[in-house]
């Protein structure tokens, strides 16, 4: 008994570090930016996005009517805001962004795949881009279909 | 149901629409990998559980067609399966799957060299909530597949008293991005309603009244690549044949996903005792191919 006792004390205290410590870690973290390659690398990231999207027939037309410069601005602000980075984000909320665009899963999607292989070819590491991905894929359903 | 009752030549022809129907528009832009493969019951999933994810890459505005072809070798045993399945926009998924279970040792004793045992499979599956890669939570989807042998005279013989079954199954996976320190996870976990004795191969239910019960399935993925994924499987069986006892089913894989049009996927399986022969260990081979 007192065994099993000393066992659960040990695995509550190693849960409460553990919560602890990721509290702590949350927001000073900029490991994400720093692997992304900072500021010069989050810039270089962008145009090779934008350049893909440009290029892809599937979903070009959305950009057509957006000043590329400003949109490179806003995008690099927000990877720097999101990844940790010394950047506040001051775009749109993401809804707004899109409002009127009634962007589809699919053109979601080709845009993802853009930016994956627009990761590739500035050379990324793959745990980079899937922490990345993992921060703006819950942020489909704000948007498509606004 | 219909389908398979009307006969083979329906059934190709249902098989023939279905990749037909999924060739009037290219294949899907969902994420590679996501889609996950074919199991040997024709439903989206690993190799041997069904998962939450539908097969191939449609999104809500897509059609994606599937077919495949699976081949598993045990001890005493060898399986060939081939089927096909479509991918409404996903949501729906429809499937269909022909099994033939080679009695390569079991045959020849019986005074029956070139016996098989066999099974056609008509699945059926809706994405109920959540997207796999895309909400925070599962995906949740709710299939069936229907299940008639071919030929019923093994099945009957050691005591099954139904030729056909229907499994109803309900599913929830989660893509991980990142989950396990960079490197992207997968899991899925199935709860299975069924009457089935072997997956079915050896008909349905048991001397023993009402045989349907509850059964839990796993499946874990890891991407090694983007390209890549290795994970594991666990099925929980049990039969209604006295004398058959049946044991849980587990594998190994390994898949690689080159691009939306071909996966190819092998396993290492644990089949334990199937029809009174010990320990069926193996390998499984499966290829896909989208239009």
């Amino acid at each position: 008994m007192p065994c099993k006792k000393t066992a659960l004390n040990f695995v509550l205290a190693a849960l409460i570090s553990l919560i602890l410590v990721g509290c702590a870690g949350g927001r000073a973290d900029d490991s994400l930016y720093q692997r992304l390659g900072g500021e010069q690398g989050v810039d270089r990231l962008v145009g090779e996005l934008l350049d893909e999207v440009h290029a892809d027939r599937r979903i070009a037309f959305l950009f057509e009517g957006t000043d590329r410069d400003n949109l490179h601005a806003v995008i690099v602000e927000q990877i720097c805001a999101e990844t940790g980075g010394p950047c506040t984000y001051r775009g749109l909320d993401m809804r707004a962004a899109h409002s009127g665009l009634d962007i589809r899963h699919d053109e979601f999607d080709a845009f993802v795949e853009d930016l994956i292989v627009a990761m590739e070819r500035v050379g990324v590491p793959t745990p980079a881009q899937n922490r990345l991905l993992a921060i703006f894929a819950p942020m489909r359903e704000k948007v498509v279909f606004q | 149901m219909t389908l398979v009752s009307a006969g083979p030549h329906r059934t190709v022809a249902a098989l023939a629409l279905l990749a037909f129907s999924g060739l009037a528009q290219a294949a899907g832009t969902g994420q590679l990998g996501t889609g996950g493969v074919s199991t040997f019951e024709g439903s989206g999933g690993g190799g041997i559980v069904p998962w939450a994810t539908l097969s191939g890459y449609a999104t809500r505005e897509e059609i994606d067609a599937t077919a495949f072809y699976t081949r598993s070798e045990l001890d005493d045993y060898r399986l060939d399966v081939y089927g096909a399945s479509v991918n409404l926009y996903n949501r729906l998924e429809l499937s269909i799957a022909r099994q033939e279970l080679d009695l390569v040792t079991l045959g020849p004793a019986l005074g029956l060299p070139g016996a098989s045992l066999e099974q056609d499979v008509l699945g059926a599956k809706v994405r109920i909530a959540g997207d796999v890669v895309y909400s925070r939570m599962p995906q949740v989807s709710v299939g069936v597949q229907h299940k008639r042998n071919r030929d019923f005279l093994i099945p009957r013989l050691v005591g099954a008293p139904d030729d056909d079954g229907t499994d109803v199954y309900l599913s929830a996976a989660k893509l991980f991005l990142a989950g396990l320190g960079g490197d992207n996870v997968f899991a899925n976990a199935t709860l299975r309603s069924t009457k089935a004795n072997e997956t079915g191969l050896l008909g349905f239910g048991g001397p023993g009244g009402d045989s349907r019960r509850l059964r839990v399935e796993g499946a874990v993925g890891l991407f090694l690549h983007r390209t890549f994924v290795i994970g594991a499987e666990y099925r929980s069986k049990s039969g209604n044949l006295p004398g058959l006892p049946e044991d849980d089913w587990f594998d190994i894989f390994v898949a690689w996903v080159p691009n939306r049009h071909v996966s190819l996927t092998a396993a290492y399986v644990d089949f334990g005792e199937i029809a009174t022969l010990a320990s069926q260990n193996g390998w499984y081979l499966s290829l896909e191919l989208r239009p």
